[in-house]
């Protein structure tokens, strides 16, 4: 089981070429491959992770949660996508209608983009860049671009107000964010996410940088714009911010890119500082699973238990505590490496 | 500071957090709140205009629907200044009962507050704790008048019908857990650090202002104003309980939930004590058939309902329907206050301060 | 300012005030009757000397068809002396005119809107005076006895 897809792609490649394919031609299909597959892995993902929130969510507030489609109404985000799919497109006539089409289809990219260097496995990046950390954090920042077209294209104040928060909000949590991935580059001394991974054969960088950790997490959820630091969206405020215009699958893109991003965001947070795919008698990416869907249990947690924090709050908050934090810990890292290496490790 | 243009924003009359049909129209520079410009109407049924072509008995329905979360209390209200127009004595154990149903309609009311403050505030969860809770009052009316919500379960002279056998276990075990609820509301809402933060410090109504505004209720009290009519005034059988009036210091918006916490304890006590003493007998005094209060005579009652002082106005002409009929609805004179505790706030804190002002749109609108 | 014998106040006001109010009572209150002119100043001496900083209330009554004219009733209480007293008083219904209180106390403020609104009262001086329940291109005031529940036969606006 443990290299099921691996040798599933090798062997691919093998018929390819087998068929008569330059290696160049072989390897571009199994890109395609590769991206159709990420592709499926994220929807069928997201129908069970919407479905689990959902529950999860029920369970901490003491309701039951879907419970009418299918066993524990797990087909229950199925009949939704369904509903979301086969409503009316509405395109309201007041919007900039270009910014307003696009802001969906750039958030899902770009959500789906992030997938790329996430090893799933043990060999299974499928493309194993040498900047991959880096690559990382500077796509899953662009989304801010789709939330803000959203919330200018839409032309209403609630929306661009929601926008506009979600542009600051996320530069101000970009740099605690990197600032904290920082520490853990240091001590791996790579960018590539297979060395991340291979330098955690011993012990998690969890345990080696919790400061980074604690300051990574916190980062997240807000660049995830997860509660409570869901402004953009902050329903009760903004009736749905950035949102509030969208209708039927256009809405539902949105919705689905921030999913997308929140598995990203977690199979990061595994991989960066749970050890990646790395664990005993079951298969890596069986592992890696597990790891992220734990991760996603502990978003759903603090979104459901939790006020909205208030917006200069947030700010201040990242700017005068997350941001030094993280700074500290970079000199603390840096500090602790030179003493290591003076003591001849 | 980087200058913006002022522009207005349209908060309500459909909003996720306007609590019913209130319409802000905010001023704002960026985040901030210049000015709120606060619109109500949007409810408006002319009950006081219906008062007047329908009898005095034909009105306590529409009495039940001007507060509805808390529907006792109005009616409680409304009764009361009946018979005092006529002069009636209720019975002791009806006097009893009314007193129960009444604290148990602002326990009811107050906890939709916590909730609906908790979902104002991003906090779901507490909301759904809150509801919970709310519905085993919600049952316990049930049982009394088969109605959960809007129960016009008061009759001029007492009530409908008698208290079901059921019904009092069922209230001492509410009760009962009281103590529980309220430490669940503690760990989620009132000890969370976001919540204090959010909360403490804003919406500052000093005591001056309030009184001068002429703010009632909870919202009063958080001010630090110590006046409630169940003392003040006692009206019905209040003089008998023993009960602390709750009271803020600052004013702010953490003041206004606490003390309407702690008045869901006071009213448990209240409850308690009236349970003990409850004694037996006729639950309706002799009335005549078609209420006529005599020709010229006019009222004015009020009592401590829910949201602040309820009076009703109620003139006569001699005839079986009110001359006029005037209802000072608390919700509607403690809004008056929004603009002046929203300047210079955020636009977040505006929505903190609706809710913790508790404004039933139903009553404000009448 | 609160320790003072209700009935002193009633005759220190007589006194000040003269013919120009009327005192009476009745099973629940104390009613001061006074003219529209002077009910500012009444109002200034019950709140600063007698402590009523609480304006409960405040309404009309349509008297047209047995007086031609509206009551207005203002509903006061003293929160530090727990008193109470009623102020009345009367403007004809051909000229709904009378000084707005809000000066003396700021609730009046979306009272006297409500009443403006309803009954069609007019209070000068006050700071806003639009329509507050109903929508603002409304015509009529509906808590009129000749607005009838059928709709708006017989308007005056």
């Amino acid at each position: 089981m443990e290299h099921f897809f691996v040798n599933t792609a090798h062997a691919l490649v093998a018929w390819l070429t087998g068929l008569g394919l330059a290696p160049g031609w072989a390897d571009l299909i199994l890109l395609v491959v590769q991206w159709i597959a990420v592709i499926i892995i994220v929807i069928l993902n997201i129908t069970v992770l919407i479905w689990l929130e959902r529950k999860v969510s029920g369970f901490i507030q003491q309701r039951l949660g879907p419970n009418r489609l299918g066993p524990f109404g797990m087909f229950q985000t199925i009949a939704d996508a369904i509903k979301l799919l086969t409503k009316e497109d509405i395109v309201p006539s007041q919007t900039d209608r270009m910014i307003f089409k696009t802001a969906p289809m750039v958030f899902i990219i770009i959500s789906v983009m992030l997938y790329v260097v996430i090893p799933m496995g043990d060999g299974m990046e499928i493309v194993d860049l040498n900047v991959g950390l880096f690559y990382f954090i500077s796509i899953g920042s662009l989304s801010t671009i789709a939330l803000l077209m959203a919330g200018w294209g839409s032309n209403n104040k609630w929306s661009l107000l929601g926008g506009m928060r979600s542009v600051a909000q996320m530069i101000s949590y970009e740099i605690p964010l990197a600032f904290s991935l920082l520490g853990v580059v240091m001590i791996t001394g790579s960018l590539r996410m297979s060395d991340i991974v291979a330098a955690q054969s011993n012990i998690w960088f969890v345990v080696l940088q919790p400061i980074a950790f604690i300051t990574y997490f916190i980062s997240a959820t807000a660049e995830l714009n997860r509660g409570p630091f869901d402004m953009p969206e902050a329903e009760q405020e903004l009736t749905s911010g950035a949102y509030t215009e969208y209708t039927g699958m256009r809405w539902a893109l949105f919705f689905l890119a921030e999913y997308t991003n929140l598995v990203a965001v977690s199979a990061l947070m595994a991989t960066v500082f749970f050890g990646g795919w790395q664990g005993p008698w079951l298969p890596s990416w069986l592992w890696i699973i597990i790891k992220t869907y734990l991760i996603l249990n502990v978003f759903f947690l603090i979104k459901w238990t939790f006020p909205r924090i208030r917006m200069d709050h947030l700010m201040s908050f990242s700017w005068k505590f997350l941001i030094p934090v993280s700074l500290a810990n970079i000199l603390l890292t840096g500090a602790g490496i030179e003493v290591l290496m003076r003591m001849g490790w | 500071m980087l200058q913006t243009d002022q522009y207005n924003i349209n908060i309500g009359p459909i909003h996720p957090s306007t609590h019913g049909g209130l319409h802000v129209e905010a001023v704002m520079d960026g985040e901030t709140i210049v000015d709120a410009i606060v619109h109500v109407g949007y409810v408006h049924r002319a009950v006081e205009k219906i008062a007047e072509s329908r009898t005095y008995t034909q009105f306590i329905p529409y009495a039940s629907r001007l507060d509805y979360l808390a529907s006792h209390l109005p009616t409680m209200g409304y009764v009361q200044t009946v018979e005092k127009m006529l002069d009636i004595h209720v019975p002791e154990r009806a006097e009893y009962i009314r007193i129960i149903m009444g604290e148990f309609s602002r326990i009811a009311s107050h906890i939709l507050f916590v909730g609906s403050l908790a979902i104002d505030l991003g906090a779901t969860t507490g909301f759904t704790y809150c509801m919970r809770d709310r519905e085993k009052i919600l049952d316990l009316f049930e049982m009394t008048s088969g109605q959960r919500m809007i129960a016009s379960y008061m009759r001029f002279g007492g009530f409908a019908e008698d208290l079901p056998e059921e019904f009092i276990p069922a209230a001492r075990n509410f009760l009962k857990n009281i103590p529980q609820m309220f430490d669940e509301y503690n760990h989620l809402l009132s000890g969370n650090e976001i919540l204090q933060a959010r909360l403490k410090n804003i919406g500052v109504l000093s005591a001056e202002d309030a009184i001068n505004y002429g703010i009632t209720g909870p919202n009063l009290r958080a001010s630090g104003v110590d006046y409630d009519l169940r003392k003040a005034e006692p009206y019905g059988i209040y003089d008998r309980f023993a009960f602390d009036v709750p009271l803020g210091e600052k004013g702010d918006n953490y003041d206004r939930f606490m003390v309407r916490l702690q008045e869901i304890e006071q009213s448990g006590r209240i409850i308690t004590q009236a349970l003990d003493q409850l004694p037996e007998g006729e639950i309706r005094a002799k009335i005549p058939r078609i209420v006529k209060p005599e020709k010229g005579l006019e009222v004015y009652h009020r009592i401590e309902s829910a949201k602040g002082e309820l009076g009703y106005y109620i003139v006569s002409d001699g005839g079986e329907k009110p001359y006029r009929l005037h209802v000072r609805a608390p919700s509607f004179i403690n809004l008056m206050v929004l603009p002046l505790i929203s300047r210079g706030g955020k636009l977040q804190d505006i929505i903190a301060n609706i809710a913790t002002l508790d404004p039933v749109l139903g009553e404000a609108d009448r | 300012m609160s320790e003072y014998d209700p009935q002193d106040m009633l005759q220190e006001l007589q006194q000040q005030m003269g013919e120009k109010l009327v005192i009476y009572q009745d099973r629940f209150f104390t009613f001061l009757h006074t003219n529209p002119g002077d009910l500012l100043a009444l109002s200034r001496i019950l709140r600063d000397k007698y402590g009523f900083n609480h304006l409960a209330d405040l309404t009309a009554v349509d008297y047209i068809d047995s007086h031609g004219s509206f009551e207005i009733v203002y509903h006061l209480y003293s929160i530090p002396a727990n008193r109470k007293i009623v102020i009345k008083t009367r403007v004809p219904a051909n000229k709904p005119e009378i000084d707005s209180v809000f000066p003396v106390w700021p609730t009046a403020d979306w009272q006297e809107r409500e009443v403006y609104d309803l009954m069609g009262i007019t209070f000068k001086n006050h700071p806003n005076l639009v329509r507050i329940l109903m929508p603002d291109d409304y015509v009529g005031h509906p808590l009129r006895k000749d607005f009838t529940m059928r709709g708006r036969e017989n308007v005056t606006n």
